[in-house]
C-alpha cells in the first residue's frame, strides 16, 4: 500500500488520479480527503453542493482502496471524485432538483449514469447546486441559495449546472457531471473557465435524470481539461435499452484522438451568427480560429440562418416540454404536500409553495403553447422552426468538420443584474440552444480571459455523434494556450 | 355474411332514428405493463405491482411492451384494420390515480386503423382505429355519500393498474338499435377471447364500454352526442342506450336541445346521468411523446403475426350454422361457438352423428363442459344415430344424455336398454291415445273444437301412461291425424 499523500501531492487531473488509484501509487482515500478538505475549507462561500456525502464518499474510497489492495481490476475513473449535478436520482439520496417541491424525497433508484460512474470506479463525492429544475442560467434560482463563481465571488457560475462547474472550477472535485437543455453544461463552463460538454442527444442515458425538457436534456461532463472530459464521457456514454431515445452504439471513443491535431479539418465561421457577444468574447473567438489555421486547420466561411430562430423556438419547446415534465408534482405520492379541503386546492397549494417563479413561468408558457387554439400557432410552428434549423447545420456542415462561436455571450456577470429581467436571462443561450434542438453535440473550451480577467469560453460544434472530431479540435486550441 | 345484409330491426321513437358509436377498452393480457416490467396481473395486493415508472417517478422512462405492441396487432387484424406506422403522445390532466399527470396513449397516429366487425347477424359496423394507451390506478374513496371522490373524507390510491396496456376500439357511428350495440359488444368480447388479446371480463373491468348515444330524424344530420359510461355488462350496454336515447328524444320533443355531455349510466335507478358537461372538458394539450420512439411494425412482422390468428368466431359460427341447417345468429349456434363447443359438434358430426341433434344436446347439457367436453364424440354420435334411427325419443335421448355426461362417456345403446327405453310400437302408443282420449273426454271434444290448448291434457295423459317414454311429437301428429279424421 502506498504512503498517504496530501496536497500537491495528489495529482490534479482525472486520468492521473484513475492511473495512480489503479497502480496502488495513491489512495483513493488521500485523494477524497483532499477535495473534501477543499470543500470545507470554502464551499461555504461557494455553495456548489447541495449535499456533500462526505461518509459515503469516505466508505466507497475505502472500498476501492482494499480491492486495489486485493489486485483487482478497476474502471477507468478509479478513485477518481465525481460531483454530480442535483437533478441525478441517487438511490437512497436526497435528489432535490433545487427544488422545495421534493422536499425529502429519495430516490429507489439509481440513474444510469450512477451505476456506469460506480462501475467505473468512481466516488461520487456529493450533489450539485442548480437552478431549479434546471431553468436557468445562473444558478441564482435555487431554493437552497444561489452558487457563486470561485473566480469572483459576486459574479455567477452561470446556469444551471453552475454547482458541477463551481465545483471543478473551484477544486472540489476534478470532474463533475451536469445536465445541458439549452446551454446548461457548456455556459457555466465557460463562465467558471473549466470544460464543459453537450454530447449528441442519446449518447447519454437519461434515465434517472429528472427531466426537464426531454427531447433536449443530456447529461455531460465537466472538467479541467479535454482529456478529463473525455475519460469522464467515455465511461457514462453508452447505449441503454431503458431509455428508448438512446443511440444503439457502444461508449464513445474519443481519448486516443486527442493528440491528432487539426491539420486538414475544415473549420467553419458562421457568418449569420446572431448579434450580441461583447468585444472581448469575439476577440478571443478570433483568436481561437487564427490558433487553429495556424495549427493547419482551413478556415470556411459558412451561413446557418435559422440560427437565430433558435432562442425563440426553444423557448416554446421547452416550456412545453417542461410543462408536462412537472405536473407530477402534485403533492399525492412525494415530495412536498400542503393539505388542503379538496384535491384541486391541494394541488394549487402545493405547487403554489414548492415551484419557484421562474418554474413557475416555464410551466405556464408551455401549458399556453399547447393548448387548444395556440398549439398551431406556437408549439407546432416551433417544431418546424427546429426542423428548418437542422437542415441548415446539415447543409453547413457539408462544407464544415466543425462550426466555432462563442460560449456564452459574455464572462460572467454580476449576481443580482438578470434576475428581474428574464429576457436577458435567456439571451445567455442564445449561441448553446441550437446543438440542443439539432441533438447535435457541443462543447465549451476556456480559452484565455476577457474582460475584468475573467475566463471566456469558446464553442466547438459537430455534427452528431462526431465527438472525437470535436474533442480533437478542443484539445488543440487547449494545447494552444499552454 | 361478409357485404352489409340489412338488419331487420330498426330502433325508432317518434320518428327519430337512433345513431351510436362505441367506444371499448379492453386491458391486454400482457405477463408485464406497457412501459415497464411490473407485473400486469389482476387482484393482487395494493400497490405490490409497482415500480418508478408505474408511480411516474422523477427520471422514470417509458419502454414499450413488445408484447402489447404484438397483442394489439393481433386485435387490429383481426378486425380488418390496416396496421400503420404509430407514434405515442401525452394526455395531459391532473388527477390522483393518474401518476404523471399525463397519459401515454396513441392519439393521431393509431397503431390500426380502418376495419370492421361483422356482427352474426350479418350487420357489419365499421372500426374507426384501435389505439393502445396506458391505465390508469384506482382510487377508492373513503366516506362521504356513493364511493365518489366529492364529499369523502380521503381517498386510496391502488397503483397496480397504472401503466397496464389498453387497447382502446372506435367503432363509427354505424349502430342503430341497442340489439346491434350488444352484439356488437358481445361479438368484440368473443374475438378478443379468440385471439388471446384479453379475457374481456366487464365485470372486472378489463373490458369496459362507452357508448356515443344520439337521435336525429331519418336523412337529417347527426344529432348532438351524448358519452354514457359505466357501462359494466352487455344487458346494461342496451339498457343504458335505449334510456339515453329516449331520455333525448324526450327532450327533443319538448323542444329543448341536448346538450354534449358525458353522463353516467346507473345500474340502481336504470338512468343516466351528467358527470360534464363539454364546456367542463379538459384541455389535455396532446403533444408527441418525446421519450417515447415511433413504433412501425415492418410487413414481415405483421404477417407473422396475421397467420398466427386463429379461425375467428364468426367463420366459426358459419361453418357450425352451416354443418347443422341452422342460421349463423340462431342461439344455438351463438352459444355453442361461444363456449368453444362448435369443434366438439363437427367432430360428433364426423364420428358419424347427426350435426343438428348433437348441436342441441351441446347447447342443453355441456354448459359445465368447457372447449373441450370430456365426453367421446363418438358416444354422442351413437345416440344422435339411434335418435334419428326413431329407435330413441328425444325425450329418452335426453335422459340417457344425462347418464352420459354424469359418467363422462359411454354406450347410448346400453343405457337405453338397461332403462329399459324400447322404441314404443305404433300400436301401443294407439292403444294409449285411446285411452287418454276416453279418459279426458272433455278435452278431446275441446279439442276437436279447434282448441289447441287442449292437447295438453291429452298428451299429458299419454306421457303418464307411459312413463314419459312416448315420443311427444308422435303423439302430438297421432292427435292431430285424428281429429281431421273425425
Amino acid at each position: 500500500m502506498a504512503d498517504h499523500k496530501t496536497g500537491d501531492q495528489i495529482p490534479a487531473a482525472a486520468t492521473d488520479i484513475s492511473w495512480e488509484v489503479r497502480n496502488g501509487v495513491t489512495r483513493a482515500a488521500d485523494v477524497l480527503e483532499k477535495y473534501l478538505g477543499e470543500i470545507e475549507r470554502r464551499d461555504d462561500d461557494v455553495h456548489a453542493f447541495n449535499l456533500v456525502l462526505t461518509d459515503e464518499s469516505r466508505a466507497r474510497a475505502a472500498e476501492i482502496d482494499d480491492a486495489v489492495a486485493m489486485g483487482r481490476n478497476l474502471g477507468a475513473l478509479a478513485g477518481v471524485p465525481v460531483a454530480l449535478k442535483d437533478n441525478m436520482c441517487t438511490r437512497g439520496i436526497p435528489t432535490t432538483c433545487s427544488s422545495k417541491i421534493l422536499d425529502g424525497w429519495k430516490p429507489p433508484y439509481d440513474a444510469t449514469i450512477v451505476t456506469k460512474l460506480a462501475e467505473a470506479g468512481a466516488v461520487i463525492i456529493g450533489k450539485t447546486n442548480l437552478d431549479e429544475f434546471a431553468m436557468g442560467s445562473s444558478t441564482e434560482n435555487s431554493a437552497f441559495g444561489a452558487t457563486h463563481n470561485p473566480h469572483d465571488l459576486t459574479r455567477v457560475p452561470g446556469g444551471s449546472s453552475g454547482g458541477s462547474a463551481a465545483a471543478v472550477a473551484a477544486g472540489f472535485a476534478p470532474v463533475s457531471l451536469g445536465s445541458d437543455t439549452g446551454g446548461s453544461i457548456r455556459q457555466p463552463a465557460a463562465l467558471c473557465g473549466v470544460v464543459g460538454v453537450k454530447p449528441t442527444y442519446g449518447a447519454v442515458s437519461r434515465l434517472g435524470l429528472v427531466a426537464f425538457a426531454s427531447s433536449l436534456d443530456q447529461i455531460g461532463p465537466m472538467a479541467n481539461s479535454v482529456s478529463d472530459a473525455a475519460l469522464l464521457l467515455e465511461a457514462v456514454s453508452s447505449h441503454d435499452p431503458m431509455d428508448s431515445t438512446s443511440i444503439e452504439q457502444g461508449p464513445l471513443e474519443i481519448s486516443q484522438q486527442l493528440d491528432w491535431g487539426v491539420a486538414g479539418l475544415r473549420v467553419g465561421r458562421i457568418t449569420d451568427l446572431p448579434e450580441g457577444a461583447s468585444p472581448d468574447v469575439n476577440e478571443r473567438l478570433e483568436v481561437a480560429f487564427d490558433n487553429l489555421r495556424a495549427a493547419g486547420a482551413e478556415i470556411v466561411d459558412v451561413e446557418v440562418p435559422a440560427f437565430t430562430y433558435g432562442l425563440t423556438a426553444y423557448y416554446l419547446i421547452a416550456p412545453a416540454e417542461a410543462s408536462s415534465n412537472l405536473a407530477r408534482y402534485d403533492g399525492v405520492r412525494f415530495g412536498l404536500r400542503k393539505d388542503a379541503p379538496d384535491t384541486n386546492a391541494m394541488y394549487m397549494a402545493t405547487r403554489t409553495e414548492g415551484f419557484g417563479d421562474e418554474v413557475k413561468r416555464r410551466i405556464m408558457l408551455g401549458t399556453y403553447a399547447l393548448s387548444a387554439g395556440y398549439y398551431d400557432a406556437y408549439y407546432g410552428r416551433a417544431l418546424k422552426v427546429r426542423r428548418r434549423i437542422a437542415a441548415d447545420f446539415a447543409k453547413a456542415y457539408e462544407k464544415a468538420d466543425i462550426l466555432l462561436t462563442p460560449a456564452s455571450p459574455t464572462v460572467a456577470f454580476k449576481m443580482g443584474d438578470k434576475t428581474t429581467d428574464p429576457m436577458s436571462m435567456y439571451l445567455c443561450d442564445t449561441y448553446t440552444i441550437p446543438s440542443n434542438l439539432t441533438g447535435d453535440p457541443g462543447m465549451s473550451v476556456p480559452f484565455g480571459t476577457g474582460d475584468s480577467g475573467l475566463p471566456v469560453g469558446v464553442q466547438v460544434l459537430a455534427p452528431a455523434l462526431k465527438e472525437d472530431v470535436m474533442f480533437r479540435t478542443a484539445a488543440e486550441l487547449e494545447r494552444s494556450m499552454s | 355474411m361478409s357485404e352489409k345484409a340489412a338488419d331487420t330491426e330498426v330502433w325508432t321513437s317518434n320518428g327519430y332514428e337512433l345513431v351510436v358509436g362505441l367506444e371499448v377498452h379492453v386491458e391486454l393480457l400482457t405477463r408485464t405493463k406497457l412501459f415497464s416490467g411490473s407485473p400486469n396481473h389482476f387482484g393482487d395486493d395494493p400497490n405490490t405491482n409497482i415500480d418508478p415508472v408505474s408511480l411516474g417517478l422523477p427520471g422514470a422512462l417509458p419502454v414499450l411492451n413488445r408484447q402489447a405492441v404484438e397483442l394489439a396487432m393481433r386485435l387490429g387484424l383481426a378486425l380488418n384494420c390496416t396496421i400503420q406506422r404509430s407514434t405515442f403522445a401525452r394526455k395531459n390532466y391532473f388527477y390522483p390515480d393518474m401518476p404523471k399527470a399525463y397519459q401515454i396513449s396513441q392519439y393521431d397516429e393509431p397503431i390500426s386503423v380502418d376495419g370492421w366487425l361483422d356482427l352474426p347477424s350479418g350487420f357489419r359496423v365499421g372500426i374507426e382505429r384501435g389505439h393502445l394507451e396506458e391505465d390508469t390506478g384506482k382510487s377508492t374513496h373513503m366516506g362521504g355519500a356513493g364511493g365518489r371522490i366529492h364529499g369523502s373524507d380521503y381517498s386510496l390510491i391502488d397503483f397496480n393498474r397504472a401503466g397496464v396496456p389498453l387497447v382502446e376500439i372506435v367503432s363509427r357511428p354505424d349502430i342503430r338499435t341497442p340489439e346491434q350495440a350488444k352484439a356488437y359488444v358481445s361479438e368484440l368480447r368473443a374475438i378478443l377471447i379468440a385471439v388471446g388479446a384479453s379475457d374481456a371480463k366487464m365485470e372486472e373491468g378489463s373490458m369496459r364500454v362507452d357508448a356515443n348515444v344520439s337521435v336525429r330524424l331519418p336523412g337529417a344530420e347527426l344529432g348532438t352526442r351524448c358519452e354514457v359510461k359505466n357501462v359494466n355488462s352487455i344487458r346494461s350496454v342496451g339498457r343504458a342506450i335505449e334510456y339515453e336515447a329516449q331520455r333525448q328524444v324526450g327532450m327533443l320533443e319538448a323542444g329543448e336541445s341536448i346538450r354534449q355531455e358525458t353522463r353516467h349510466w346507473d345500474e340502481n335507478d336504470g338512468r343516466t346521468h351528467t358527470l360534464r358537461s363539454k364546456e367542463d372538458a379538459d384541455d389535455y394539450r396532446y403533444f408527441q411523446e418525446p421519450d417515447l420512439v415511433v413504433v412501425d411494425p415492418d410487413v414481415g412482422w405483421i404477417e407473422t403475426v396475421r397467420s398466427s390468428l386463429p379461425v375467428l368466431p364468426a367463420a366459426r359460427r358459419q361453418l357450425l350454422a352451416e354443418l347443422t341447417g341452422q342460421t349463423t345468429d340462431a342461439e344455438a349456434v351463438l352459444v355453442v361457438t361461444e363456449r368453444g363447443q362448435d369443434e366438439y359438434v363437427l367432430s360428433v358430426a364426423q364420428a358419424g352423428g347427426d350435426a343438428a341433434r348433437a348441436l342441441v344436446h351441446v347447447k342443453e347439457a355441456f354448459a359445465e363442459q368447457g372447449d373441450d367436453p370430456s365426453i367421446p364424440a363418438a358416444d354422442l354420435a351413437k345416440l344422435t344415430s339411434l335418435e334419428i334411427d326413431g329407435a330413441l325419443t328425444a325425450t329418452q335421448a335426453k335422459q340417457v344424455l344425462a347418464e352420459i355426461v354424469a359418467g363422462n362417456g359411454g354406450d347410448a345403446a346400453a343405457i337405453a336398454a338397461s332403462k329399459g327405453f324400447e322404441a314404443m310400437d305404433d300400436s301401443e302408443l294407439q292403444s294409449m291415445i285411446d285411452g287418454a282420449i276416453s279418459a279426458q273426454a272433455d278435452a278431446w271434444a275441446k279439442f276437436c273444437a279447434g282448441d289447441g290448448k287442449a292437447m295438453g291434457a291429452l298428451v299429458g295423459a299419454v306421457m303418464k301412461a307411459s312413463r314419459g317414454q312416448a315420443d311427444g311429437k308422435a303423439v302430438t301428429a297421432i292427435l292431430n291425424e285424428r281429429r281431421q279424421n273425425t
